[in-house]
């Protein structure tokens, strides 16, 4: 009962409140007390996430399992971020309310959070995303295979949009006139035609066909069909 | 050299690659840039507003797809700002604000130090709740932003007055680098009010397809990609550019150029992976 | 890979990091005096309290090296400032930490990677305690106490909002999930989450996603322009308009796909390929323009290689041979 139906119910409720708001407008406030409730369980996540994060960092150290001393620097980094965050350390005051340290801005310039975002956070993170360019170079040269008809589409498109979208497209093609029919094979115009036809045509499908899905799952949950986001157990 | 191309170290590769997009830019190499009708269509949407009209600035990314989307945000910006637009900004991702930040440092307070906080643009911050976010926006600004990020209360700031939902904007202008983002702003936003809302993006190479759908039905323009910002940049500079213009509003145009050799570089990574591949096809070894 | 080649290629990693230093070391002491420095104007706030006291502390706000100097000069209040000089070094290291990985794995790269999971968790608890549980869940249920400490502009005629007293439940309920005997009572506001975002996504994916979409795709396949017969614009409503449906059919698993729904299914599959090609090139585009961005904070913020910014000085050799070769 605690365990499956209550909850069960509360997101039928939960549920059921939203989609009703959009059929009967009388419901809107309902709804959009629920939407801040919502949000703000949203932030609660992120420290739950963190939470979590402690929690399996600090069996691994304590377990002294393999690349525990890893952990260790992740642990280091998570309690200073933490600290510099929440005590605002670094942070001026507003210049209405000069006493007042802990109403300060705490992602303003100079402050330690800005520290940690400007020189840690920020290179770290983009650089890890930048690494995708030489893995994805390495994926092509090994992978790309015009095996039938299908790989071959595959990769011409992949060429046009490639060549197509810099300036080599318009030096390749630079030849052909820039009206009239030929001139739709010019590499640039090809590529604006293909993503608006063929390929807005593809997207399209995947996206009529994911919204159904994404609905019938939604009704599925909220009419109890599916429950297996409550897990096991009663 | 077949046996050499076969069993070429995966090293090597990433060497090209670097060299690639390295030399473009130490040569700082520029190349020009012509709009394709999808950014024309964006910017022909901000330059339809007039002086005082509300656009509803959405930063929703992160450093990790600054390089492809910092010249958008800072083109989206200047824009606005040139038109005399109020701008509300805003964020759905973590990190965001940090961008508002210094959209507000490096443009509006440099290039427009007539702009009034509270007046001509306004900071509403970060909030949780991703899709949750726009869709109580869309309802109810006010519910979901009570002060702005500086702790000031909704009603206290002037340009906020009148302002009830997402029907008081004329354009939703949005930087996105996943979820959430446009998507959601097409799917929450404009699909409340079609009529009343119009959406301008601009989105990471990996979204852009996926968006093309909603082009022009739901979505006004779209910046697809590092090429959409230099397109948009080209537009914006044709018809606010000044003289020695600070290289800042031309990063995507700048970034151009290592985007060619890193395409011609890729085209021929997979025509020679090809082309071993047929030669192991012939010799009986694939 | 044996495990001599394994260990060897973590020592070319750590070499790369320590080389691309050694040489930006050089750089900033031979080629290019100070590289990386980073300045600030500084601003000095003063007040004085009603008890006499005095609260006072500097603004820095960052300028380039450009600005910085100029400012200097007409006796302004701007320097280099040693903290976030050796913030950026630290940025630009922390890069090449990363990059060495494209050698093999290795100390500094995994070390690198330990930070970033620590600090961004961090990071967003931070964030979501400072925006949304403070002025959407504190300032709503302790309006006084919140502005006392916190938000001081909040109105004083701030009432509390009881009703928050519900979200509040839900929270604690959700944090004692890392409670391991009753952290099964989190699945009740688990179960809330998840009622709304179904709730959600129903509407708007129907709205936006499926009935938006079949507007745009109901187009005719013969255009008649001003000069009779439109070639160009009757291809491409074609192409959109068999291709849609053509997709669509290959994704409908209810019939076999056989006969005439095989072929009509067969050419969805080139639709889709042709989409995932462009996907593909988009993708390679975005992760280039990421790099072309690493790259370019490395040449220009730390090493000031190129200066397009014009922000600090440049001499670089590259920057006199440029103009020869373009």
């Amino acid at each position: 009962m605690m365990k499956r139906t209550i909850p069960m119910l509360l997101a039928m409720a939960a549920g059921i409140v939203m989609i009703l708001a959009y059929f009967f407008p009388l419901l809107a406030p309902l709804q959009d007390k629920t939407t801040v409730w919502f949000n703000i369980l949203a932030a609660v996540a992120f420290i739950l996430g963190g939470g979590n994060l402690l929690k399996v960092h600090l069996k691994k150290v304590s377990d002294r399992r393999e690349g525990w001393a890893y952990s260790m620097i992740t642990l280091a980094a998570f309690v200073s971020v933490l600290a510099i965050g929440l005590f605002k350390l670094g942070v001026n005051p507003l210049d209405e309310f000069p006493t007042q340290r802990m109403a300060g801005d705490f992602r303003a310039e100079g402050s330690g959070f800005w520290y940690v975002y400007e020189y840690v956070f920020a290179p770290l993170t983009a650089t890890i995303f930048s690494m995708l360019a030489f893995y994805v170079a390495s994926a092509a040269f090994r992978a790309f295979r015009a095996k039938n008809l299908e790989a071959i589409l595959l990769l011409g498109t992949a060429f046009v949009i490639l060549l197509g979208r810099t300036a080599a497209g318009v030096f390749l093609t630079d030849f052909l006139p820039e009206e009239g029919m030929l001139a739709n094979f010019r590499l640039e115009n090809l590529t604006v035609w293909i993503m608006n036809n063929p390929v807005t045509a593809g997207n399209r499908a995947i996206m009529i066909g994911i919204a159904l899905g994404t609905a019938s799952v939604s009704l599925k949950i909220l009419l109890g069909v599916d429950r297996s986001y409550l897990g096991g157990g009663d | 050299m077949y046996e050499f191309l076969r069993d070429l170290d995966r090293r090597v590769i990433f060497s090209l690659m670097a060299v690639a997009v390295a030399v473009p830019i130490l040569l700082q190499i520029t190349p020009p840039e012509k709009a394709t009708p999808i950014v024309r269509d964006a910017f022909e949407t901000i330059e339809a507003l007039e002086e005082g009209d509300k656009v509803y600035m959405a930063f929703d990314f992160d450093p990790a797809s600054a390089g492809e989307l910092q010249p958008m945000a800072t083109a989206f910006v200047r824009h606005a700002s040139e038109k005399k637009l109020k701008i509300y900004f805003t964020a759905l991702w973590p990190v965001g604000p940090q961008f508002i930040k210094n959209a507000e440092r490096d443009v509006i307070k440099r290039d427009f130090p007539n702009m009034v906080y509270g007046e001509d643009y306004v900071d509403l911050g970060f909030k949780t709740g991703n899709e949750g976010v726009i869709k109580l926006v869309a309802n109810d600004l006010r519910a979901q932003y009570p002060q702005d990020a500086r702790g000031t209360p909704i009603d206290d700031i002037p340009m906020m007055e009148g302002v009830g939902s997402i029907r008081d904007f004329e354009v939703i202008m949005n930087v996105s680098a996943g979820y959430p983002g446009t998507k959601e702003w097409v799917q929450y936003a404009v699909a409340s009010a079609p009529d009343d809302v119009k959406l301008v993006a601009g989105c990471t190479g990996v979204q852009a397809p996926l968006l093309y759908p909603y082009y022009p039905q739901q979505m006004s323009g779209l910046l697809a990609a590092i090429k959409g910002a230099a397109e948009y940049e080209s537009l914006v500079l044709g018809k606010y550019g000044r003289e020695n213009e600070p290289g800042m509003y031309q990063e995507g145009l700048r970034r151009m150029a290592p985007q060619l050799s890193g395409h011609i570089l890729m085209v021929g990574l997979i025509f020679v992976g090809n082309l071993v591949y047929f030669m192991a096809r012939k010799r009986g070894e694939a | 890979m044996t495990h001599a080649t394994r260990r060897g290629n973590a020592n070319f990693g750590v070499l790369l990091v320590l080389i691309g230093v050694a040489i930006a070391v050089l750089n900033a002491v031979a080629f290019h005096p100070g590289a990386g420095t980073q300045w600030t104007k500084r601003t000095e706030h003063v007040h004085t309290l009603e008890d006499g006291s005095e609260v006072r502390w500097t603004e820095h706000e960052a300028v380039s090296v450009k600005e910085g100097r100029e400012m200097a000069a007409l006796e302004e209040d701007a320097a280099p400032l040693f903290a976030r000089t050796v913030g950026l070094w630290g940025a630009a290291i922390l890069t090449l930490c990363i990059f060495s990985f494209l050698l093999g794995d290795n100390p500094l790269y995994k070390a690198a990677e330990a930070i970033v999971v620590g600090a961004s968790a961090a990071y967003w608890m931070v964030i979501g305690f400072w925006e949304t549980m403070v002025p959407n869940l504190l300032a709503g249920l302790f309006p006084g106490w919140t502005r006392d400490t916190f938000m001081p502009k909040l109105a004083l005629e701030a009432e509390t909002d009881y009703l928050l007293l519900i979200p509040l439940a839900l929270s604690v309920l959700l944090l004692l999930r890392l409670a391991p005997k009753i952290g099964w009572i989190s699945r009740w506001p688990t179960a809330f989450i998840i009622g709304v975002f179904c709730g959600l996504r129903f509407i708007s994916s129907l709205e936006a996603d499926f009935l938006s979409q079949i507007g745009p795709t109901i187009k005719p396949l013969i255009v008649m322009g001003e000069n009779g017969f439109d070639l160009e614009s009757s291809f491409s409503n074609i192409v959109l308009v068999l291709g849609t449906l053509a997709c669509l059919v290959y994704f409908f698993f209810s019939v076999e796909h056989k006969g005439a729904v095989g072929k009509v299914a067969r050419s969805g599959i080139w639709m889709l390929m042709i989409t995932f090609g462009a996907a593909f090139g988009y993708t390679v585009m975005g992760r280039i323009a990421l790099l072309a961005g690493r790259f370019e904070f490395l040449f220009d913020d730390w090493l000031w290689l190129i200066d397009p910014k014009d922000a600090h000085p440049a001499q670089a050799f590259l920057q006199t041979i440029a103009p020869m070769l373009t």
